[in-house]
């Protein structure tokens, strides 16, 4: 079922410039040149009826609903698919259309009679409009004729029965018309073509992978199909819950940095349920199973509504009002700066709050704090995407939009997998994939675009964990030897001396790849194969992810790649770039409002006198001008004693961080830490004041994604604790003697656009009129910039860096011998915090430990097993997935749920440059163990206790 | 702050800055980096640990974190 406030125009637009005329019931109108008959018809305003047609999917051609008459043509051809032609007239109603018509929709009818009342989609089915249009009540055709025996056994004995095994959505076989819009949208909108028609005529069925249970099919639950059925075959489970929607509101979602926009439809008091927004310019009315199923643990019993206080950290909690907790948290900040300097506190701003949120944070420290000690979780995972862009390119960001990858010949892809962690970009990818274009991986696991359904990557480099930079280096000596560089953009954009400097360094025989395959494990050949394929394949894009940034060469890498766009000519026009992955939804805007120490807003360094005096002519107060601690340096000073007290804003610092046991010394070492969260989070055990956060459905405000595109998000339900996240900011900082005065997150973006030249032309009138801006958005881009560096690099001429391969401290040895590495699943997200408590767990309820056969079966263990994992930071217990999808030295995991303990063995280790953790590399042994650590147990059996309903509970507004 | 992992940090600097901008040039390098992203008692720290000549420092990050301290005694 559709969004509730779609008009479907049948068939996708056109893509041309030229325009055709066309007269349609005596009404002319010209469209594109390819658009068909259907869709020039709703262009006039004329709805011809349809099923097995959608905007969304290409035309198919099988209701024969459709039909009209085009004069001087013979017969009543299908509108979806006949194409507009100069001149043509066509009539879309007449008597005989009409009972053809009517005939085909009693035929419908007879499959899948007319019992609406009560049906989820009772109002919004395509069949109940198309019987209504047509005078049909019933169908002439007898029941028993109805459908003829299954095609298969297993079809049999779910004949008719509804699978409503995904926990979020029901198929129920009665109610399909067999229009295979659903087969289609699994195919060309998700590209995961879980779904087939099995048998043939009126034998038809729909059937998941081997006609299996959706759940246990290769089906990754987008809902894609259940939006595209047209009937309420497959449905929203939260359909049958709650109340039928009439009401919807665009936001942006809150999960990875691909920033879908979504559509929350409501009725009364209830989100019913989630829609992507097919105008979403970010991700074209797609979602994945985070976005648009896992919102109920904005409403899960688990959230904190009341703000409570306590004196140390062995006390019980004490509910206190908010305006008691406030007080208390400015007066035990205001005691420690007044103890042990200004610079004893801090704060930590969340790459899950919004724009606004995170702006108020920084300014709360830098203004009402005074400090510069104000960092963000970005520090874990991009930071070095900041440094290494910014210092060639001259901007801290990715250089395209998404869309800009149908354009790509040869997408590099390194270190990250997208149908994991940003699923609606990989669905794009995907389907540039089957046009043609060519895929490079450089993973040290098979990720699964690797080989999929119609895909395969034409190179996979599994290089050894920490070699990324050895890898780059070696493929531009490749490009460099082979006279493979575009010397005349060069020569034109980029600095002659730093890349004269560069082209002698990689030319280097050390760097050849026959010099470093010993370090990485790629073979000479295949890396010279894949530099070749980027360098001279026309558009080669780079889209890289955590596996480039979280290594102690994190900084580097980034540098390496920015080098070989440069030298290649991939940068500054559409279908190539260099492109991070964002893990959380507002990285990107976390980064951008000022959240790192050394930098304000619009990463301008404190030093600068100008850009501080800007800033203190607004704000009415003096800036430091040296940077602040960052959040590793934040535990080392709280461990010192000179850092006592810190303000961190929904972020889980205690579980997401490096080196669990540090991070737990640090925290408990603080005199006053303030957690402001929606659920009790680790890090929450260690605080002295707890200040309830409020989901993204219960505030305004903006949220800015990988591709630099600012999009609302718009508040649907009230905050369950009464007060949006920027709101309790402005009351600490009243409390601390530095009054805000914002009446609505719209006047946050007005300050931040008056102080932010990348953002002077940004408002929310503007983003409401366009639907979202990619910064930068000033004078000299009003509309905003799809495309970074066209002409010019923002910081003039590219710079070229040297990017020296560097092992990582990170050895194995006899002591620790293999090396882990980790990642993400697409069913949970991040911590897990959110997605642990909704039904995604049906899919991925516990880390597991992938390790190779050849390693497992050394040490004894099998599929299953519990294993043991000790680094020389600590130990934790994981069940084992024996795969070979690793390669032979390497072990990988997840780190969504607590009691997995990832960071408990993770260490401290750093990029040089960002100290970004080097999350990726843990040189660890593992044996097989009996059971789990005690406080695993603990963890597993608590957590187990307050595991939600199997349905994500209805959302109350 | 763990003076162990301050001498590793700005040896990690150096071995950056070192291949691109030799050993003559290094220092300066090293200096301006952590200058722009190290918080003061950071640099303090680093630059006590420097004088006791008994940390593992590289030859460029010893050269850099001299550069800092003189900085810092011109300062006053
Ligand atoms: S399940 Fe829905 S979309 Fe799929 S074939 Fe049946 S009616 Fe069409
Ligand atoms: S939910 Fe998505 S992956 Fe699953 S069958 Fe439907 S379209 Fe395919
Ligand atoms: S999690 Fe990412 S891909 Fe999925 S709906 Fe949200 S923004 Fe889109
Ligand atoms: S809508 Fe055209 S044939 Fe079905």
């Amino acid at each position: 079922m559709y969004a509730i406030d779609h008009h479907d125009l049948g068939t996708p637009p056109a893509d041309s410039a030229k325009l055709v005329n066309v007269e349609i019931d005596g009404q002319s109108i010209a469209v594109p040149d390819g658009t068909s008959v259907m869709r020039a018809a709703a262009l006039a305003g004329v709805s011809v009826p349809k099923l097995c047609a959608t905007d969304s999917l290409k035309a198919f051609g099988s209701c024969r609903l459709c039909l009209v008459e085009i004069e001087g043509r013979k017969g009543y051809p299908a509108s979806c698919t006949t194409l507009v032609a100069e001149g043509m007239k066509i009539r879309t109603e007449s008597e005989k259309l009409h009972a053809l018509r009517k005939g085909v929709v009693e035929l419908y009818v007879s499959e899948h009679p007319l019992e609406c009342e009560g049906c989820p989609a009772e109002n919004h089915c395509e069949l109940q409009d198309m019987a209504a249009v047509h005078g049909v009540t019933g169908s002439p055709y007898l029941a028993s004729d109805r459908r003829p025996p299954p095609v298969t056994h297993a079809a049999a004995a779910v004949e008719f029965e509804t699978d409503g095994s995904n926990p979020y959505f029901n198929f129920n076989p009665e109610l399909c018309i067999v229009c295979s819009r659903c087969v289609r949208a699994c195919d060309e909108t998700q590209g995961t073509l879980a779904l087939t028609v099995q048998g043939r005529g009126l034998a038809s069925q729909i059937a998941a992978s081997q006609a299996e249970r959706f759940l246990d099919s290769e089906c990754v639950s987008c809902g894609a199909c259940v939006e595209a059925c047209p009937t309420a075959a497959l449905s929203e489970k939260t359909l049958l819950a709650a109340p039928q929607p009439n009401r919807a509101i665009t936001t942006t979602c809150a999960y990875c940095g691909v920033g879908c926009s979504l559509k929350a439809e409501v009725s009364g008091g209830e989100i019913s349920r989630m829609v992507p927004a097919r105008d979403g310019h970010a991700n074209q009315g797609h979602a994945c199973v985070k976005g648009r199923f896992a919102y109920g643990y904005a409403t899960h019993p688990d959230r904190i509504k009341k703000p409570m206080i306590r004196a140390k950290i062995s006390e019980p909690w004490r509910e206190v009002t908010w305006d008691e907790a406030i007080g208390h948290a400015a007066r035990e900040f205001k005691r420690i700066q007044a103890k042990y300097g200004r610079d004893a506190v801090g704060g930590i701003t969340s790459s899950r709050c919004t724009n606004e949120e995170t702006f108020l944070v920084q300014k709360l420290v830098r203004a009402a704090f005074g400090t510069n000690n104000v960092d963000t979780c970005a520090r874990v995972c991009h930071s070095p995407t900041g440094y290494g862009l910014k210092s060639t390119l001259g901007e801290s960001a990715g250089t395209q939009a998404f869309t800009s990858v149908m354009k790509s010949d040869v997408v590099l892809l390194i270190g990250a997998s997208p149908t994991e962690a940003h699923p609606v970009f990989a669905s794009q990818l995907k389907r540039r994939l089957r046009q043609g274009a060519k895929l490079i991986v450089i993973d040290p696991r098979v990720i699964p675009l690797v080989r999929g359904p119609h895909i395969e990557a034409a190179a996979h480099l599994q290089l050894r964990p920490g070699t990324n930079v050895a890898v780059i280096t070696a493929m531009a000596h490749v490009v460099v030897t082979d006279g493979l560089v575009r010397e005349d953009f060069v020569r034109e954009r980029c600095e002659a001396e730093s890349f004269e400097q560069w082209r002698a360094f990689v030319a280097d025989k050390r760097n050849s790849p026959e010099a470093t395959e010993s370090i990485t494990g790629v073979p000479a050949q295949t890396l010279r194969a894949a530099a070749r394929m980027y360098a001279t394949a026309g558009n080669g894009a780079i889209y890289y992810g955590l596996g480039v940034t979280e290594h102690s060469q994190g900084s580097t890498m980034v540098l390496g790649i920015a080098n070989l766009a440069m030298a290649t000519g991939n940068v500054g026009r559409e279908g190539v770039g260099v492109n991070p992955l964002r893990g959380q939804n507002n990285v990107q805007g976390s980064c951008d409002m000022g959240s790192f120490p050394h930098e304000l807003p619009g990463y301008r360094h404190v030093a600068d006198a100008a850009v501080r005096g800007t800033f203190e002519a607004d704000w009415g107060v003096t800036l430091r001008e040296e940077p602040g601690l960052r959040i590793p340096n934040m535990f080392e000073a709280a461990l010192d004693g000179s850092f006592r007290g810190l303000y961190v804003q929904g972020e889980d610092i205690a579980q997401s961080d490096p080196n669990t046991q540090h991070v737990v010394d640090a925290l408990s070492s603080l005199e006053c830490l303030v957690v402001q969260d929606i659920f009790m989070n680790e890090t929450a055990k260690f605080a002295h004041v707890l200040l309830p956060g409020s989901s993204f459905l219960e505030k305004d405000g903006t949220f800015t994604n990988a591709e630099r595109r600012i999009s609302r998000v718009r508040k649907v339900i009230e905050p369950l604790a009464g007060l949006a996240d920027w709101e309790v900011t402005v009351k600490l900082s009243n409390a601390l003697g530095y009054p805000m005065h914002y009446a609505h997150p719209s006047e946050i973006m007005d300050e931040i656009a008056r102080l932010t030249p990348t953002f002077t032309g940004v408002s929310y009138e503007k983003i409401d009129r366009l639907g979202s801006i990619q910064w930068p958005c000033n004078d000299a881009a009003p509309d905003g910039t799809p495309t970074m560096h066209i002409g010019e690099f923002v910081r003039g001429k590219g710079k070229f860096y040297i990017t020296q391969y560097v092992p990582t401290r990170e050895r194995t040895g006899q002591r620790f011998p293999l090396l882990l590495t980790t990642g993400r699943i697409l069913t949970q997200y991040n911590v897990g915090a959110q997605t642990r408590r909704t039904s995604n767990t049906a899919w991925h309820s516990e880390d597991r430990l992938e390790i190779h056969p050849h390693d497992a079966e050394g040490r004894g263990i099998v599929d299953g097993d519990w294993v043991g994992i000790v680094s020389r930071a600590g130990e934790t217990v994981l069940r084992a997935l024996v795969t070979e999808r690793m390669q032979p030295g390497v072990v990988y995991t997840t780190f969504h749920f607590p009691e997995s303990g990832a960071n408990v063995v993770t260490t401290e280790n750093s990029d040089w440059a960002t100290n970004c953790p080097e999350y990726k590399v843990t040189a660890v042994q593992v044996t097989k163990v009996d059971k789990p650590l005690d406080w695993q147990e603990r963890y597993r059996q608590s957590r187990e206790a307050r595991q939600p309903a199997h349905r994500p509970a209805p959302t109350t507004a | 702050m763990d003076a162990d992992n301050l001498v590793h940090m700005v040896n990690d600097i150096a071995d950056f800055f070192v291949p691109s901008a030799g050993a003559q040039r290094a220092p300066a390098e090293v200096a301006a980096h952590v200058k722009r992203f190290w918080e003061p008692r950071m640099r303090r720290q680093i630059i006590e640990v420097w004088r006791t000549g008994k940390a593992p420092l590289s030859e460029a990050a010893r050269a850099a974190v001299a550069l800092l301290a003189q900085e810092a005694a011109a300062k006053g």
